[in-house]
């Protein structure tokens, strides 16, 4: 029975690939998402690009032309610069949270649905008491807490990458490009050890239908072991709602660091992200339009072509789909 | 019978050609459903989007009504215990003072609940001879007792009343509000009889009618309070409908928390005939470009603050409603002199002279004025010019600091608690990066613990802002001497403190302020705060509002402003 | 059924319960307190004093049964002190309807709008239909809500001066219409994914090919079978996602100015205003609780088998 398993789960997933290549929305997007990304991560190493955070006062709130791509902001930094710098610190930030939270919300909830019973009341209880928490308080003594481990960490990295003779001018400017990076990653990844709990529920919900069904059962009376048929038979059946979940996620995370911004413990200034972009353009949209319209831009591209992708992928891998 | 179950096992795969082979559309199709709904929904739509026949402002415009946003929910209407403006906005509405404002001059000392008043030849004795007819919005009479009432409430220790600090110009009132004396009696104010209020100062106070202006040197009445609990009680319900009752040309009608709070004309006001509004609607809207979309979308007659980001729009598409005018304050950073680094002079005037605030007020603060010292220029008081832009300077400063071209300069952060402020504070980061090679973060904190960090001095360097309470020097110069609640620097000078004192028992106006120059002098030497730049009062307003003039205090009486329909 | 209901009703005391307990204690470890964020500092020996009045200077421990006996033996929510002076019952008085409504409003347009469109989506699955309806649905999730709301109000209430961009008068639906738009569209967006992703799971399986071959017409077919087993994700949803709404909505209240709990709770953190945050706490639990609590009821309707399994 296991040898059958596997060689089922191979063609699987050697189906899904095949399939989603035939799709022809999942495959633009899987395109947008990698060009998106490419720019956001090598753009920044190749130097041509303006200092995202140098400012030109009097050349404030210029429209888009040949020297600014994208504008100017509301001090006459380039805006083209901080979208891509600010996609680099979104995207990470995205996925960190997202890959820790669906991995504790998934097993969480696999088990929970699984066990049933007095376990599960137990279980989705403590998800009650959590979800009831406010969580805004709790972020922000996290913040707290972490905000002398996330110093001393940028300190290090620093160290990391520079020499003991550099200038402080080269100093500065190896810290402006990790440090972005290294105050935020700590506490969102804490942030996604706390937001496990909607994954955790519908992935319960999932469990408990496919729990009842037949080959489950079936399994259970060839005497394989509960671990087995849970992460070898159930959730598998159950990976499309996940990765739709997974895909709504990282926006949600996204919109939330711009949120964190806003009470001092997202990304602090002079960096950006997307969302403070955003949020800081919503805010001076009449006076200056550009500061609104192309970060939108890109963080909506961005999150359509990962809807349409985890659309893409959930047809793939669904086993019940089309077999050609 | 299995196909009730939605979760049917189903090992073997169906196909997706199938699946929709089955699914053929037909004209009962759920698009159509939706399709009949919205059509159904859109008339229903139209409905209400025609009940809005008139703006808000048009509707107020008729019934008299004014409508004005006012940043902040008032912590409480009982003025004695509040001490913010959004609160004093309100409160002047709902309460007068011995002398009322003044619609077009900002010296002027119209009559209030007093009709007159004099003073002895050294300025520390005054008599005020209130309205006869001055009357409580119930109808009782206001009565000098009720301002002797007053004073000894604010200043009473078990009250605790956060300004109290107002009334120390009174003789004895420090004294009795610290503990040092129990008895009321030996504070300077008296009734002399109902109508006559007499008054005794510590010190010559010249501009005494203008801080009688001030909402803590208010009456409140002394029956109402009585009635809901003892005088010392913090917070009874006499300043809750609908139980409130004040003195000034409105009253209380209508109170819900963020929503609204509404005053209608008070009747019984002694000047009833000349107020010119039939109510007042007081919007508490925290975010300055919700506010600013309110007015456009004709919600307000007024708004509190115009982000200084959308003053240029404003100038180009609104300038029949933009108004710029000079308000008696300044913002500047304040520096923790305890912190290593920031305890020398030498490093703080390097920061200063690194600052290019011309560019900071002509590209970002618009409107603002470049400081040149710390206090705004009013009435005869023009301090030195003694702030400047030097780069050079600013770097040879910081290497006698010992922190040659930055190197070794400790990472200190800026603290802003307002969203609205962080565009400059970037300004200036880049700035001093630029110029001496510092990096310096910005952390945004939420108010409460922007407050708190300052006080317990946990701070490297923080924003601030200081609008003066009355106008004269000292509503300024106090702030920097020991102990003062809002110093908060860790930085005083005995020798400044002297001065001050000094300054105090100067009669003579003239030379009263160039003691005070001096004070300030020594204050921009050493630089426990930067000043960045002097405030501009940018707002909208509707041009049927009219009796608004441009006011340096910005407090205008509520009962001239009328609204041309 | 009633053995169930009843212990999950004890459950639900249990968990109000560890609820209070946790958020009095972290709130206390909050920096700062309320009686030193005013805007002006009030002097140190008149702050001793108002703390005494409010017993803030006795120990966490001492101070959280009193806390407790007040909530339980007296049934006294305490006065506000940030609005001092204030019963924090006539606060949450005043603000639970505003965001209740606002939460209905915005449920509705999102139930309206979310369950069709991906009801439509999964029957017309990969054609041009399912990609507007997810096009549109999108919208709700990539566009944030502090883009949505300044721009509706901008475009209705700056230049058509149609509809306000401020305010909550439950009088005038003029003002629903906005506020709930925003708020409703980013449920909405996900409902319609989360119906379609359970649609698509029950279109795909053999009862539906069963159904045709005994002659079910397609519309009745979708209705009478799919839709109650399609629907499973989404209500497992709608029940949290309404309790989210309502607690969710301080972005929405802070663009529109309404009087809202959000705000409330927002300011109360800010300056460590414990009755308050405490009585809002426990209001979010409580509904989140209910919610919940309907939601399984609901699954149990839609799934009978799960019916067996408590």
């Amino acid at each position: 029975m296991s040898a059958v398993t596997a060689e089922k789960n191979n063609s699987l997933w050697s189906d899904a690939r095949h399939r989603l290549m035939r799709n022809r929305a999942a495959l633009i997007s899987l395109i947008v998402l990698t060009v998106i990304i490419f720019c956001c991560l090598v753009l920044p190493l190749l130097g041509f690009l303006h200092d995202p955070n140098a400012q030109a006062l009097p050349d404030k709130n210029l429209a888009p032309s040949g020297a600014h791509w994208f504008g100017t902001d509301n001090l006459g930094r380039d805006i083209f610069a901080r979208v891509v710098y600010g996609g680099r610190i979104s995207i990470a930030v995205g996925l960190i949270t997202t890959l820790v939270s669906v991995t504790i919300g998934v097993c969480y909830g696999a088990i929970s649905g699984y066990v049933s019973g007095r376990t599960d009341a137990i279980m989705m209880r403590i998800v009650d008491i959590l979800y009831a928490l406010p969580f805004l308080i709790i972020v922000i003594l996290l913040g707290k807490t972490i905000e002398p481990a996330t110093a001393k960490l940028t300190d290090t990295v620093v160290g990391w990458f520079t020499s003991a003779d550099a200038s402080v001018e080269s100093i500065n400017a190896t810290r402006a490009w990790i440090e972005p990076i290294t105050t935020l990653v700590p506490l969102f990844v804490a942030i996604g050890a706390l937001s496990w709990l909607t994954v955790s529920r519908i992935v319960r919900a999932q469990v408990q239908g496919v729990a009842k069904q037949e080959f489950v059962e079936a399994a259970r009376s060839l005497g394989l072991g509960n671990f087995r048929i849970l992460f070898r038979h159930i959730l598998p059946n159950t990976l499309g709602p996940i990765i739709v979940y997974t895909t709504l996620t990282i926006p949600s995370v996204m919109l939330f660091e711009a949120t964190l911004s806003f009470l001092g413990m997202g990304v602090k200034p002079p960096y950006a992200s997307w969302g403070n972009l955003i949020n800081e353009g919503a805010n001076l949209m009449l006076s200056n339009i550009w500061l609104l319209f192309f970060p939108t831009l890109l963080f909506s591209a961005t999150l359509f072509a990962l809807n349409f992708l985890g659309d893409g992928l959930r047809d793939a891998l669904d086993p019940r789909s089309a077999k050609d | 019978m299995q196909a009730r179950h939605p979760y049917k096992a189903s090992q073997n795969f169906s196909t997706g050609k199938n699946s929709t082979a089955i699914l053929a559309p037909s004209h009962k199709n759920p698009a159509v459903m939706l399709r009949r709904l919205i059509i159904l929904l859109l008339p229903a739509l139209g409905f209400l989007v025609s009940c809005q026949k008139e703006t808000q402002v048009e509707r107020a415009n008729r019934e008299g009504i004014f409508l004005t946003g006012n940043s902040a929910e008032p912590k409480s209407l009982d003025l004695q215990q509040v001490t913010g403006v959004p609160e004093g906005k309100i409160i002047t509405s709902l309460f007068e003072g011995l002398v009322a404002d003044d619609p077009e001059n900002d010296d002027g000392t119209p009559p209030g609940a007093a009709t007159s008043w004099e003073h002895n030849d050294d300025l520390t004795e005054w008599t005020f001879h209130l309205q006869p007819e001055g009357r409580w919005s119930d109808g009782v009479p206001v009565t000098a007792d009720d301002f002797v009432f007053a004073y000894n409430r604010l200043l009473h220790p078990d009250f605790a009343g956060p300004y109290a600090e107002m009334l120390y110009f009174l003789k004895n009132a420090e004294e009795f509000n610290k503990g040092k004396i129990t008895d009321f009696s030996q504070v300077g104010v008296k009734a002399i009889d109902d109508h006559t209020l007499f008054v005794k100062l510590r010190e010559p106070v010249p501009f005494l009618p203008s801080l009688t202006r001030h909402y803590t040197w208010f009456p409140v009445p002394k029956h109402v309070i009585l009635k809901f609990g003892k005088m010392q009680d913090r917070f009874t319900d006499w300043s809750v409908l609908p139980n409130m009752v004040g003195n000034g040309p409105f009253k209380l009608k209508t109170w819900r928390f963020h929503d609204v709070i509404e005053v209608e004309r008070n009747t019984y006001y002694w000047d009833a005939k000349n107020v010119g509004l039939n109510g007042i609607r007081f919007f508490p809207i925290e975010n300055p470009f919700t506010e600013t979309r309110a007015f456009l979308s004709g919600q307000l007659h007024n708004i509190y603050t115009l982000p200084s980001d959308l003053i240029p729009a404003a100038k180009k598409e609104y300038p029949q409603y933009l108004h710029q005018e000079p308000y008696v304050g300044t913002v500047f950073v304040r520096l923790n002199t305890t912190r290593k680094g920031l305890d020398n002079e030498k490093v703080r005037n390097a920061l200063s002279l690194a600052l290019d605030r011309e560019s900071i007020c002509k590209y970002i603060m618009e409107g603002y004025t470049p400081t040149t010292s710390f206090v705004p220029k009013m009435g005869a008081y023009e301090p030195e010019p003694v702030l400047s832009f030097n780069p050079e300077k600013a770097r040879a400063l910081l290497a006698e600091a010992g922190y040659p071209d930055g190197k070794g300069f400790p990472r200190f952060s800026v603290l802003i608690s307002k969203p609205d402020a962080k565009a400059s504070i970037e300004a200036m980061q880049a700035m001093w990066r630029k110029h001496l090679n510092i990096l310096v973060d910005i952390q945004i904190k939420d108010w409460g613990s922007f407050v708190t960090a300052q006080q317990n001095l946990d701070f490297d360097i923080a924003v601030g802002g200081w609008i003066g309470d009355y106008l004269d020097p000292t509503t300024f110069l106090n702030l920097w001497t020991k102990g003062n609640g809002n110093n908060n620097t860790g930085w005083s000078d005995p020798a400044y403190e002297a001065l001050l004192s000094e300054a105090a028992l100067t009669a003579d106006a003239a030379k009263r302020l160039e003691i005070l120059k001096r004070a300030e002098l020594m204050v921009m030497k050493a630089q426990p705060i930067i000043p960045v730049s002097w405030y501009s009062r940018n707002y909208l307003l509707r041009p049927e509002v009219k009796g608004w003039h441009p006011l340096l205090l910005d407090n205008h009486p509520w009962k001239s402003i009328r609204l041309e329909k | 059924m009633l053995a169930n209901i009843f212990s999950r009703l004890l459950q639900g005391l249990l968990v109000l319960f560890v609820l209070f307990t946790v958020t009095f204690f972290l709130i206390k470890a909050l920096p700062g307190g309320p009686f030193k964020s005013t805007e002006r500092a009030i002097p140190e020996h008149i702050r001793a004093k108002i703390e005494a009045y409010y017993g803030l200077d006795k120990p966490t421990a001492v101070q959280y049964v009193i806390q407790l006996k007040n909530y339980i033996i007296n049934q006294d929510l305490g006065t506000s002190l940030r609005l001092e002076g204030r019963q924090v019952s006539e606060i949450i008085g005043q603000a639970f309807p505003v965001s209740c409504m606002l939460g209905v409003v915005a449920m509705m347009v999102a139930i309206v709008i979310g369950i069709p469109l991906g009801v439509i989506a999964a029957w017309k699955k990969n054609s041009w239909m399912d990609y507007s309806a997810m096009a549109v649905a999108m919208i709700g999730i990539c566009i944030p809500s502090f883009v949505v709301g300044p721009v509706l109000a901008d475009q209705f209430g700056r230049r058509m001066s149609l509809l306000p961009a401020m305010g909550w008068d439950a009088t005038h639906p003029t003002s629903w219409i906005l506020p709930s738009i925003t708020l409703g569209l980013a449920t909405a967006a996900y409902l319609s994914r989360l119906t379609r992703a359970g649609m698509l799971d029950i279109l795909n399986q053999d009862f539906t090919r069963t159904a045709r071959a005994k002659g079910v017409d397609s519309f009745r077919l979708l209705v009478r079978h799919c839709l109650r087993g399609g629907l499973i994700p989404a209500v497992a949803f709608i029940g949290p996602a309404f309790a989210a709404i309502i607690s969710g909505s301080v972005v929405i209240e802070s663009i529109f100015a309404m009087p809202g709990l959000g705000l409330h709770f927002i300011k109360a953190i800010q300056v460590g205003d414990a009755p308050v945050i405490l009585g809002i706490v426990l209001l979010y639990g409580l509904l989140i609780i209910t919610a919940n609590f309907i939601t399984d009821l609901l699954g149990m309707w839609l799934n009978p088998r799960l019916r067996g399994n408590r």
